[in-house]
């Protein structure tokens, strides 16, 4: 269990874009008559991401009313789910796999970088662009370590490979996601053992 | 070894095209009439024929799973659920299926819902995997444009398939939670029973089957029960996505057959354990809720890689996440990791499981660095049994596991650890803090 709570500080408002709305209510048509319910975690997601990558208590009671829920029931749903922020983050916003898999591969390394070049967990760079966190198990051990940066996966890192992604960010540059090594997804280093017959 | 043309996933690596038309080159979708016009009974014989075991971590038969759903539609529909929820540390296969192979998972859950009556499906994607979803959703609209799918599609059955996603809660990926989350809820496993096949998703008859489970269904169909049973070992069948992580010379994910020997696995296909084989100091096998399996003759040496082999060693074959250590890890440190892993993610409604888990993480950390006594030892195991079998869904046995393989087979290194940290405390500490 994790301890989470709304931040102290919320905007006075929050309405849903016009595109947005269309976009969860064609969302809800995906559900059985009735259980419009179903959609609370895509518009939730939705509302962070026009936010700018954090959910704000409005958001939810709009959420709230859009699904016809009674508020403490969208309230639990983004505070059980750990992808929901509560608070404020950065325009990249690093989460740091540190589960054992990345650990055995040199996650510390990266958290070092973090602190190095952001800062403390779960606190914004005073220019707005970068904050970090350590998460759980993401889902791509064998290229491990690994972080997410917003939507994608940096695979294979080192600290200096890690490094250079974010000056490329705070710079305006997109460095390519997956992994950062010679190598194809998540085949071995050095070309595939496997499916070399050409069928 | 598996030979190539025996590999179900044949763009692993997303080495070709995902789409509809790669998919089409490589088999998929070929003859998927004349699978659905073997009828119900003759889909579910085939899959119980063929000794197909869930890939997603109980490894129940999947035949017989489908025939629990109801023979007779009655006025409730029924659903078939895709637990793409993959979370278990070490796992990272279903993320390859979903992004690289997209359309044999679709073709699966047409055939796997015809055969329990389900006409819609939904895949429950776990939230991190945003560009897989993104993948994944693409070819599902490829489905539906090309009429494999949707209302009046070419095979005849109405099919509707939602591709629908979690926000990063583990725990959804127990299957009563993902359907609890699914509905819009806090992620909290049910009580069973009732079991889902008669009260699931919306109250309805409901299957929950893995990624690759279903993935595999469609291969089975085509090239028969007795193919599938033909590779690996009786009730061991088929083949099976391993993902080998940690420290190994060239970490992959790779297809193998079921039983192929751990360090067949690992020297041939990730090219040996750092420092060579006797540098291993041990395996988790099935991804991080499975005991480990210490190095050794008797252990890992032997250790064949399915379901049965695993229970041999006192360990499970899971997801066939095998995470490997050499003698350079901290082999307490890294299971106390995984300990916190589970203090993260529990749900909290169990009190042993939510109260537990802080428990055993913070007594690890101080056996990590010896900080302990060496009755507190005893003690945790016991903990972990009154945690084992006293919850609710499986969470709290997957976190009890990992403890207990560690205490059954590094005690030594537990205690060599709690002696160096009482031979190295100052005696007068004490006198020296009080100054």
């Amino acid at each position: 269990m994790t301890v989470r709570r709304l931040a102290e500080k919320q905007p006075p408002s929050f309405a849903f874009t016009p595109e947005n709305l269309e976009w969860a209510k064609a969302r809800m048509e995906k559900y059985p008559p009735g259980r419009q319910q179903s959609a609370v975690i895509p518009v939730l997601w939705k509302a962070q991401e026009q936010c700018g990558g954090w959910l704000p208590q409005k958001a939810m009671e709009t959420t709230a009313e859009l699904l016809a829920m009674p508020k403490i029931r969208v309230l639990e749903v983004a505070t059980f789910y750990t992808m929901f922020n509560l608070s404020p983050v950065g325009k990249f916003h690093v989460q740091l796999c540190g589960t054992t898999p990345c650990v055995l591969r040199g996650a510390d390394e990266l958290k070092k970088v973090c602190r190095k070049m952001i800062g403390d967990q779960d606190h914004v760079t005073n220019d707005g662009l970068f904050s970090w966190t350590e998460v759980e198990c993401l889902g791509a051990c064998v290229n491990a370590p690994m972080v997410q940066i917003n939507y994608d996966y940096y695979e294979d890192l080192t600290a200096d490979s890690f490094s250079r992604i974010l000056n490329d960010m705070s710079v305006g540059k997109t460095p390519k996601p997956g992994p950062q090594v010679d190598r194809l997804n998540s085949a071995p280093i050095g070309g595939q053992t496997t499916l070399l017959d050409k069928a | 070894m598996l030979a190539d043309k025996d590999r179900i996933f044949k763009n692993l690596y997303g080495q070709g095209d995902w789409g509809l038309e790669g998919a089409r080159a490589r088999g998929a979708w070929d003859g998927t009439k004349a699978i659905i016009e073997k009828g119900r009974d003759g889909i579910i014989n085939e899959m119980k024929a063929s000794g197909q075991r869930g890939r997603g971590g109980a490894g129940f038969p999947t035949g017989l799973k489908w025939s629990f759903m109801p023979k007779q539609p009655g006025e409730r529909p029924q659903y078939l659920v895709i637990n793409a929820d993959e979370s278990e540390p070490g796992t990272c296969k279903d993320r390859e299926v979903m992004r690289n192979d997209p359309h044999l998972l679709v073709e699966g859950c047409l055939i796997a819902s015809f055969a329990m009556g389900a006409n819609h499906c939904y895949i429950y994607v776990r939230g991190e995997f945003i560009r897989e979803r993104e993948r994944l959703e693409a070819a599902v609209q490829q489905a539906y444009d090309a009429k494999l799918i949707g209302k009046n599609n070419i095979h005849g059955w109405d099919f509707d398939l939602v591709v629908h996603h979690g926000a990063g809660a583990y725990i959804c990926g127990e299957e009563t939670a993902l359907l609890e989350s699914l509905e819009g809820k806090k992620g909290q496993p049910r009580l069973k029973p009732p079991f889902p096949a008669n009260v699931g998703l919306y109250g309805c008859p409901t299957t929950v089957n893995n990624v690759e489970t279903i993935a595999q269904v469609p291969d089975i169909m085509r090239r028969g029960a007795a193919w599938f049973a033909g590779i690996g070992r009786h009730n061991n069948s088929g083949t099976k996505l391993y993902c080998i992580s940690g420290h190994v010379e060239r970490p992959c994910n790779v297809e193998e057959n079921m039983g192929i020997p751990l360090r067949e696995l690992i020297e041939r296909h990730a090219g040996g354990v750092r420092g060579g084989w006797d540098n291993l100091l041990a395996v988790i096998p099935g991804g991080s809720s499975m005991p480990l399996v210490p190095a050794g003759p008797d252990q890992c040496d032997t250790l064949l890689m399915d379901f049965d082999g695993c229970r041999d060693k006192k360990s499970a074959l899971g997801t066939a996440a095998v995470i490997v250590m050499d003698k350079s890890a901290d082999i307490v440190k890294a299971m106390a990791r995984i300990s916190y892993f589970y203090k993260h993610e529990s749900c909290g409604q169990c009190t042993p499981c939510r109260e537990g888990m802080g428990w055993m993480w913070r007594v690890l950390e101080r056996m990590a660095v010896g900080h302990a006594q060496k009755r507190e030892i005893d003690m945790l195991m016991e903990v972990t049994t009154q945690i084992e079998g006293h919850t609710i869904c499986a969470f709290g046995d997957g976190a009890a596991w990992p403890v207990q393989g560690l205490l059954r087979h590094f005690r030594p290194e537990i205690e060599r650890r709690i002696d160096e940290y009482t031979r190295n405390a100052q005696p007068d500490a004490a006198a020296v803090a009080a100054e």
